[in-house]
């Protein structure tokens, strides 16, 4: 109640209360708050108060603009919806009429006043308190201007599964340059794991191949596999990243990909990435045939020259000398100006769930580990055996949610197993015509032709179980269960405890965040969910941006999902990508912190306080300042400040003070009487 | 006076997380006391333990410090040093005599609407029961009802 007695004499406040139809007006007195904030709120500014039916409405703001422009207001309160909806609307309207957007506040009488409270009367004295608490702030309000920020023209992916693969072809394509930054030799993804691909039987290689080679040879593509990012400095227009590409040991200027290397290497390695352990690559390797880029990578570990010192094989037969035994990593400085991240999943450990015997059991498999198994150009040729590799087994039981919908291990649905499930019943049938049980809690197959594909592996004769399966064990209790995997189960259709043998176990594990996803995310400078998914701005209008402004997910690194999902989602960061790129600079909402040097001490409290990085301290002058590009706003430096040097813009001290004292009624000489309620 | 006392409470939320769900809440037309005057900041992170006391001598009988789950903060980390700054805060409100109580931190998502409305509900109970914090104005106390001493 101090500085801002003079300020208010200076403004011409507009109070607008709204009925919204019965929403506000059906619990609360709006006529009266409207009367009471021009009675009692005159004397800080308030120089007209309306009500109006439906202030959102074309109608309503023109009454807004009118007012501005008639009776010279200079702040403009409006007591309707959250802020989250209509803020944005009623800041259009003050420009229109001339008033800087940010002079217009908009407080919430619905959701927090008509619509969670049933006495009418307490409900329309805390409408008043609001509205004084939105006219006190509003006082201490700033003209403020956009910020604005150039985009440099290139975008990073990292991640080049089908998400990232999606994303930098639409950006290529439309003739911007796109870094694609891939950890794995090869990009594809888990995608290029897969032999079909649900509910159409695509043979994903058949599908995913030319995409791959498209990435491979588009002049606007720089692939850089084998590489990981290492740093990430700048903002939203002008990242700096630095780039660690592994060294190969093959000169890619001379690799012809002609896979001589591969073929001598006398060094047998278990795939435990690509053929998920179920399959043998040698030491000088390309992941899979289709692979791009062709060149193949030497792994260190496992090589016999590294180890031993002798062998050389690949180096003496290598037709155009590309092996380079001498290569370095290369560290590489990238200038981008946005970021999408399409880092993918991993699958859950499935010895974790000790009652399936994974890892004990021999013939339970993880779903990854059927995939090879069934794909053509998989360890067994497309061949669905048992762990002996010769077998075909007569009876399976596919595990639907294994690790998934489960406390013990993630509450969420992986959305993608039951239909991989279905798809694997269908390939057992197929391929073996053996029994298959699947065993399931609820049947999701909500996507488009999902449920007809259901619909198919039912009529192809595939057995559906309800119900969670309790334990996979050989220990054999009843005839015919000798050499059996036995799966107890409590079928919830039948109402009973059943125990089926069957040859072959499949699990659909989960799908889990990548193992370092969380220091993948500080390293962006956004953040994950407890599970460890990266979160989005909203999980509903704005699924694939962050809280980071020009960083962007597509895929799995989301959360689940399967490859139509993936592939629409690196379509949409890309878009949003482009639109950017096609503005050439971004504007920023000013929200703010900035530094009063002349107040600023230097202690160097607030310093080890920004998360991203936008507080410098000048050593020269002993003074801090804020990058105000990458302040987010988030205010953490303001309220540390002992000398009150940095200020925020919108969220000031002087703002929230004063909405304190107005939320209490305060500057109405409230303390003589008791505070209403 | 105390069988009419209703309690004056502020408070604060986050622009991501517990903001949201006090709009979920009305949007679920989820009901709690009107005693309870909500406002928004970025993070609760920005929450300076000035604006607590500012609330407590303007008239606010509690305080109600809501933001992000640990490790859900938007921006990143800032709910941690909300935490330290509550923590802190409320051992010197102890000293000055103000029942510990009288400012609470909840957690709540953008999800937890439900959540939201119970804690207010439940803390408006609590402050109910230990009566107004008449709080000295000037130098001068506003009421002359002593301040109960409540075991800390």
């Amino acid at each position: 109640m101090t500085a801002h007695n003079g300020h208010s004499e200076q403004e011409r406040i507009g109070v607008y209360v709204c009925h919204c139809g019965s929403n506000i007006a059906g619990t609360i007195d709006v006529e009266d708050v409207a009367r009471w904030a021009a009675d009692k709120l005159n004397r800080r500014g308030v120089v007209i108060a309306r009500d109006y039916k439906f202030m959102c409405s074309s109608l309503g703001q023109e009454l807004i603009e009118k007012d501005i422009r008639e009776l010279g207001l200079t702040r403009v309160v409006v007591a309707a919806c959250s802020p989250h909806l209509h803020e944005q609307t009623f800041r259009v309207a003050c420009r229109r009429a001339g008033l800087n957007p940010y002079l217009c506040e908009l407080v919430s009488i619905r959701e927090q006043a008509s619509w969670v409270h049933t006495d009418k009367k307490a409900a329309t004295e805390k409408a008043k308190a609001i509205l004084s608490g939105g006219v006190e702030r509003v006082i201490h309000h700033q003209p403020l201007e956009p910020l604005h920020v150039p985009i440099h023209p290139a975008t990073l992916v990292v991640g080049g599964g089908i998400a990232g693969i999606q994303a930098a072809l639409e950006i290529a394509d439309a003739g911007f340059h796109v870094y694609l930054v891939e950890r794995e030799p090869s990009i594809g993804g888990h995608m290029a794991q897969f032999d079909k691909t649900f509910p159409t039987m695509d043979c994903a290689a058949c599908i995913l191949t030319p995409r791959m080679v498209s990435v491979g040879t588009h002049p606007n593509i720089t692939l850089l596999t084998w590489s990981e990012v290492v740093d990430v400095q700048g903002y939203v227009g002008n990242f700096t990243v630095t780039v660690n590409k592994k060294a190969r040991y093959v000169k890619e200027e001379l690799c012809t990909g002609c896979g001589i290397c591969q073929e001598k290497c006398p060094k047998k390695v278990l795939d435990e990435t690509f053929e998920a352990g179920l399959g043998y690559r040698k030491a000088v390797y390309t992941p899979f045939p289709q692979a791009v880029p062709k060149f193949p990578v030497i792994d260190r570990p496992n090589c016999t020259f590294f180890q031993k010192g002798t062998c050389r094989a690949c180096e003496k037969l290598c037709p155009t000398g590309a092996i380079d035994f001498n290569q370095q990593d290369e560290r590489l400085t990238l200038q981008v100006g946005n970021i999408i991240l399409a880092t993918g999943f991993d699958i859950l450990d499935a010895r974790r769930i000790a009652q399936y015997g994974y890892g004990r059991l021999a013939n339970v498999f993880t779903s990854l580990e059927f995939e090879r198994l069934s794909n053509a150009a998989g360890p067994t040729n497309g061949q669905i055996v048992l762990r002996d590799g010769v077998t075909q087994p007569k009876t399976v039981g596919i595990i639907h949610c294994a690790g998934s919908r489960d406390r013990n291990f993630n509450n969420y649905c992986s959305a993608i197993c039951c239909m991989q499930s279905l798809k694997f019943a269908h390939l057992v049938r197929e391929r073996t015509g053996a029994t298959v049980y699947n065993f399931y809690i609820d049947i999701r197959t909500t996507a488009k032709a999902y449920d007809e594909f259901y619909q198919r592996v039912l009529d192809e004769g595939a057995i559906l179980i309800r119900g969670r399966v309790a334990e996979v064990t050989d220990a054999a209790r009843l005839p015919g269960e000798d050499g059996k995997l036995i799966i107890q189960v409590e079928d919830t259709l039948a109402g009973k405890q059943r125990r089926i043998p069957v040859d072959m176990v499949v699990l659909s594990v989960a799908l889990e965040p990548r193992h370092d996803a969380k220091e993948v995310a500080k390293q962006f400078g956004i953040s994950c969910s407890s599970d460890g998914w990266i979160i989005e701005k909203h999980p509903k209008l704005d699924p694939v941006a962050t809280m980071t402004e020009g960083v962007f997910v597509a895929g799995c690194a989301q959360g689940p999902k399967d490859i139509p999902t993936s592939v629409a989602q690196g379509a949409a960061s890309s878009a949003r990508v482009l639109a950017r790129i096609q503005q050439k600079e971004i504007a920023l909402e000013p929200v703010r912190a900035s530094v009063d040097e002349s107040k600023c001490s230097g202690c160097r409290i607030c310093n080890g306080l920004c998360p991203f990085n936008a507080i410098l301290f000048h050593e020269d002058r002993m003074v801090t300042e804020i990058n105000p590009a990458l302040c987010q706003g988030c205010g953490t430096c303001v309220a540390a400040c002992p000398a009150g040097a940095i200020s925020g813009t919108v969220f000031s001290n002087e703002q929230v003070l004063a909405q304190i004292e107005g939320l209490l009624l305060q500057p109405l000489g409230a303390l003589e009487e008791p505070v209403p309620v | 006076m105390t069988d009419s006392f209703e309690p004056v409470l502020i408070g604060f939320t986050c622009n991501w997380c517990s903001y949201r769900a006090a709009d979920l809440a009305g949007t679920a037309r989820v009901k709690y006391p009107p005693n309870i005057r909500l406002l928004r900041l970025m993070c609760s992170g920005r929450l300076d333990p000035t604006f607590v006391l500012k609330a407590l001598t303007s008239g606010a009988d509690g305080v109600l410090i809501t933001g992000c789950h640990p490790g859900e903060c938007h921006y990143l980390e800032q709910n941690y040093k909300a935490l330290r700054r509550f923590l802190l805060l409320r051992r010197m409100l102890t000293q000055m005599g103000i029942e510990p109580e009288r400012v609470r931190l909840v957690w709540a998502s953008a999800a937890e609407g439900v959540r939201l409305a119970q804690e207010i509900t439940s803390m408006v109970e609590e402050i109910r029961a230990l009566g107004p914090l008449n709080w000295p104005q000037n130098g001068s106390v506003r009421q002359q009802t002593e301040v109960k001493e409540e075991p800390v």
